[in-house]
């Protein structure tokens, strides 16, 4: 259950945000979540409300952007979409690649009032 | 959910989400962070003000763009840099509940103690079962307790670090709650990440659940006593291993008859 301490980091990232701006609520959160990210979107969306509640993302519209896997082969450079942390290159099979996109989990932009 | 990560064993798991439920550490750890940012308390009195003048309030957007792990990064950061100043060389144990973590930790404290200080953070939903085993060994732990919680975070070993007041040129470990999925995400400041696995587990299980074996250096392959009993190719295992990463090397152990330990106490040693 992780998904929970994500979710309440997710919180107070969002009042401490809130306040800074002196709004009093978030109406809109956008989220960035990677499909690599380990993070399952079910379970977040599961804990979403029982972590939002009493915060000022209570009634806040959540917008999860996912964002695409990519890699890098190490060995021949080749760029490949990757759904699972241990795809390998499709030209070489190499199992080095770096990760260039798909491992993040960011709050992108709060609309506050 | 439950079966997705193995925490929330109670079954009902709006029940145990309830952030208003104090007896839940985990929240109780959420809430302590609240406490530091004060405006969280203000938080109640903008709200009556919002009231009183709603039209000063515009809606605006916030460019935000923050990790939300950030607050663990900092702190696990701020972990490493004291554990850098000491010299202390801390180890992260992680595995599914059984595969021997707490064994091999026993194994390897009771052989090596007289070389080399160690300390020990224990971490368990419940219990000080694994602290008591700790502590007949002579060895200073700590235990945490994540009660609900299905990981360990950076500010609760920071907390326990300051209990232990370890000397320079040490060894932490780290002992995480059994579970092969959530602590991956969860950066505690250590040098090295250990994930060890159990000869009576599937071969494919660094593919099943790859954020593990991916944020790993070490794999402990334990129980290779068994090998004769059980049906497990460990060639196969490793190459599923490095197929998620190709970087992570490889001790077999038996902390029971304590076949292979050398190797893995060669590489301890190797490091402070």
């Amino acid at each position: 259950m992780h998904e929970l301490s994500i979710a309440m980091d997710i919180v107070r990232i969002t009042e401490d945000e809130t306040s800074k701006a002196n709004a009093t609520e978030a109406i809109k959160i956008e989220l960035e979540v990677g499909v690599l990210s380990g993070i399952e979107l079910d379970a977040l969306k599961f804990v979403w409300p029982s972590a939002v509640k009493d915060s000022v993302l209570e009634k806040a519209e959540l917008e999860i952007i996912e964002i695409l896997g990519k890699g890098k082969c190490k060995d021949c450079n080749t760029e490949f979409d990757m759904e699972n942390i241990f795809d390998v290159c499709p030209k070489c099979s190499s199992n080095f690649k770096d990760i260039i996109q798909g491992k993040e989990l960011r709050v992108k932009t709060l609309e506050v009032i | 959910m439950c079966g997705t990560c193995g925490c929330g064993t109670d079954g009902n798991g709006a029940t145990i989400l309830k952030p208003g439920e104090h007896s839940h550490s985990h929240h109780e750890h959420e809430h302590h962070h609240h406490d530091d940012h004060h405006h969280h308390h203000d938080h109640s009195h903008p709200h009556s003000h919002d009231h009183d003048h709603s039209h000063s309030h515009k809606q605006r957007v916030i460019e935000v763009e923050k990790d939300v792990l950030q607050n663990n990064d900092m702190l696990a950061a701020r972990n490493r840099g004291y554990f850098e100043a000491k010299n202390v060389f801390a180890l992260n144990l992680v595995s599914s509940p059984g595969s021997g973590k707490t064994a091999i930790l026993e194994k390897t404290l009771t052989d090596l103690k007289d070389e080399i200080p160690f300390y020990v953070i224990e971490g368990d939903q419940q219990t000080l079962n694994d602290a008591n085993r700790i502590d007949a060994l002579g060895i200073p732990v700590v235990q945490i307790n994540t009660g609900k919680g299905c990981h360990l975070e950076s500010d609760m070993v920071y907390e326990a670090v300051k209990k232990l007041e370890m000397k320079n040129d040490s060894i932490l470990m780290i002992e995480n709650v059994g579970n092969l999925v959530c602590p991956s995400m969860f950066d505690l400041g250590e040098n090295k990440r250990v994930v060890i696995l159990s000869t009576t587990e599937g071969e494919d299980k660094p593919i099943k659940y790859p954020d593990m074996f991916y944020t790993a250096d070490v794999c402990i392959i334990n129980k290779i006593d068994l090998l004769p009993y059980v049906n497990i190719d460990i060639q196969k295992l490793k190459d599923y291993a490095l197929q998620v990463n190709p970087n992570l090397q490889f001790f077999e152990v038996s902390a029971t008859n304590g076949d292979g330990m050398d190797t893995w106490y060669k590489w301890l040693k190797d490091q402070v």
